[in-house]
């Protein structure tokens, strides 16, 4: 009989293609995921020593990071330019390098155009139980389909470009368990919010993280991809989540998902994509579902959260000594004191987007809430991002565009934006943000920007209210 | 890649902990397509103070960097790496590492040692005034007052510093295992290829 395995080795086992005497592997990569920041340094290197792509059938390039989220298109259906002459040098070697490697490309201005990790499941390119990688640390995110998936670095990026595989040492495995069920206003976000804040930014290192119990269950793909998308802030290299009927539902009929019979004989395989019982993880946590409120970031690390109820804490409240100081640090780069209530903080910009939060059930819980309601006059720059051209379509026809407008939030093309601070989005230095995006790093949303990561929930009541506020006071 | 074996020279008592790839090198240095001149814009928000230890001429182009907990978190951006070589460090000496920041390291030649937080603590004092001596062939952090900490490190990382060999052209060499692997999926999961 084979020894009980985790999800995690099933895969990796079923990915290995050669094992070193010292236990690194040859992994075999199912899908690449492409975009213009970390590929153009790749794709240099390839042509500086004369390779080719080994298999572009398994590689998916689109651009997101750098494009702008304003109109792409003039009246008469032209191209508008790119201001930023080096996002459009990005952009062009991009769309030079894939059509001259043979690359699937998904262009700027195709409707399908968008976040490449929203792409990845929508387009059913990401499935369960392959292997992917992306140049950018939030591929994790297709873990929330069950495939092990990683950021991964330039260098990387053109190993897997001309090899199709790595060079990885297994990791250890770790399991988070969140049982029960959630209070109502508590989203996946709210939920891998306060995993971080419990486990730790550093909590998962060396670490690919499986999320189970019953309260992972029961979220939807979007949801799970919510979770899993931040598996690296809590120091995982990767996030993984079982396949199930869920999950099966959502990629059924996508267009690069499996058809006929091809579809029945991989759905028998993802379903023994499981933990087998009696499989032992190296570091288990269990957290009850009934402990997670509405939760914001007070500091610069995602490991800083409170729930909305809460109150900036006091540093000198910390064991950890450099915990302590790096706490100070915090506060004083994100003007804030000690014992202040997290609702009392006003905020003047509001992110609905990113990779986190950006896709069509982000959009329907934003709405939601500003539905019928303005935008506070402190409230400066509100922009809603969908996550993708399809996404966008989606919440169009369903009205949400109008609601945000109406409301006095902008509603833009789909790309990163002010997820990080390469495009033109970004927030003023001294400013706040109330941010559905993943990272409340020091200068993420632009120099001297101050976020506070939340759900869309969240932030659609932070853009009515011009504070952080409890959602739960503005759900009928 | 040069070559990495001895390291001598003054290390920069950085000490910090979760030093993310942000802090390396802020997002707005990413929008190139070249490799070169990172190193202006590394650790650009701590350089605005123009007493920053990066400036003092005493550790103008040292090698080594001494960093807290964690280190390169965040963002997977290889150039993190990239900036740090252009400014000269060949060696960082940490507790822990975020695991991306540490594979593009060994990439792009720069060494990851990790030692535990009462020998980084240690090599601060001395950092201060005097050079630190790094040896990857004996796995070993000496200062010249008798100090000596040995760190772990993986072989096959090991060897591919000191040699300076860059990993395409080594799995390369497994060309056959991978077109086999190859063969055997598409007879195993034929479905597993993209259907459009
Ligand atoms: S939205 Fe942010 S985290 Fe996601 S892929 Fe874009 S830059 Fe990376």
């Amino acid at each position: 009989m084979t020894r009980p395995r985790t999800l995690y080795e099933k895969i990796w086992d079923a990915h290995v293609v050669e094992q070193r005497p010292d236990g690194t592997c040859l992994i075999f990569i199912d899908r690449h995921l492409v975009h213009e920041v970390t590929s153009p340094q790749a794709f240099a290197g390839l042509r500086a020593n004369g390779r080719t792509v080994r298999r572009p059938d398994l590689t998916l390039a689109v651009p997101d990071h750098n494009v702008p989220t304003t109109a792409r298109l003039d009246a008469a259906g032209n191209r508008l330019p790119i201001a930023d002459p080096e996002s459009a040098a990005q952009l062009a070697a991009l769309e030079k390098n894939a059509p001259e490697y043979g690359i699937r490309y998904i262009d700027a201005v195709a409707p399908e155009q968008g976040i490449v990790h929203v792409v990845g499941p929508e387009q059913g390119f990401s499935l369960p139980g392959t292997t992917i990688v992306c140049g950018d640390s939030h591929t994790a995110c297709h873990g929330g389909i069950g495939a092990l998936a990683f950021g991964i670095g330039t260098s990387e990026v053109e190993h897997v470009l001309a090899t199709q595989t790595l060079l990885l040492q297994p990791s250890k495995t770790m399991e988070v368990r969140v049982e029960g069920e959630v209070g109502p206003g508590v989203t996946a976000k709210d939920i891998i919010l306060h995993i971080t804040g419990t486990i730790g930014a550093a909590g998962g290192t060396g670490h690919v993280i499986e999320y189970t119990g019953s309260a992972i269950r029961a979220l939807s793909v979007e949801g799970r991809l919510t979770v899993s998308n931040m598996a690296i802030e809590g120091g995982a290299r990767a996030g993984l989540i079982a396949p199930d009927e869920t999950t099966f539902e959502y990629l059924k009929g996508r267009p690069y998902a499996p058809k006929g019979a091809d579809w029945d004989a991989a759905v028998a395989w993802w379903k023994s994509l499981t933990t087998d019982p009696g499989a032992t993880y190296d570091k288990v946590v269990v957290i009850d579902a009934a402990d997670i409120a509405p939760s914001v970031t007070w500091g610069t690390s995602p490991e800083d959260v409170v729930p909305i109820t809460g109150v900036v804490p006091d540093p000198a409240s910390f064991a950890d000594p450099s915990k302590q100081v790096a706490a100070a640090k915090s506060l004083a780069y994100m003007g804030l004191e000690p014992g202040t209530r997290m609702q009392d903080v006003s905020i003047e910009n509001i992110f609905i987007g990113s990779c986190t939060n950006s896709r069509i059930e982000d959009m329907r819980a934003a709405a939601a809430i500003v539905k019928g309601r303005k935008k506070a006059d402190n409230v400066k720059w509100a922009i809603v991002v969908p996550g993708s051209g399809l996404v966008k379509a989606q919440a169009e026809a369903e009205g949400l565009d109008r609601i945000f407008t109406e409301a006095g939030l902008e509603w833009r093309e789909p790309g990163c934006s002010a997820c990080l601070a390469m495009n033109p989005d970004k927030v003023s230095a001294g400013e706040r943000c109330a941010s559905t995006s993943n990272r409340n790093f020091v200068g993420r949303q632009g120099p001297g920007s101050r976020t506070h990561l939340v759900s869309p929930a969240m932030a659609a009541a932070a853009a009515v209210t011009g504070k952080l506020t409890d959602v739960r006071e503005l759900m009928a | 890649m040069t070559p990495l074996n001895q390291v001598e020279g003054r290390a920069i008592p950085l000490g910090l902990k979760n030093v993310d790839t942000d802090v390396i090198i802020p997002a707005h240095w990413l929008k190139t397509t070249t490799r070169e001149g990172m190193g202006r814009g590394a650790f650009e928000s701590i350089r605005k103070d123009p007493d920053n230890l990066f400036d003092r001429a005493e550790f103008k182009g040292a090698p080594i960097l001494i960093a807290g907990d964690n280190f390169g978190c965040g963002s997977s951006r290889e150039h993190a790496a990239w900036a740090l070589g252009d400014l000269g460090i060949r060696v960082v000496i940490a507790p822990s590492y975020s695991d991306i920041f540490s594979g593009n390291a060994v990439k792009n030649g720069i060494l990851p040692v990790v030692l535990p937080q009462a020998a980084i603590d240690r090599l601060m004092e001395v950092a201060a005034t005097d050079p630190v001596h790094v040896d990857l062939e004996h796995q070993t952090v000496t200062t010249q007052f008798q100090d000596r900490f040995t760190f772990e490190i993986d072989p096959f990382r090991k060897m591919c510093l000191i040699e300076g060999l860059d990993e395409i052209s080594l799995t390369e060499k497994s060309d056959a295992a991978i077109g086999d692997y190859e063969k055997q999926l598409d007879a195993e999961r034929p479905w597993m290829r993209p259907a459009a």
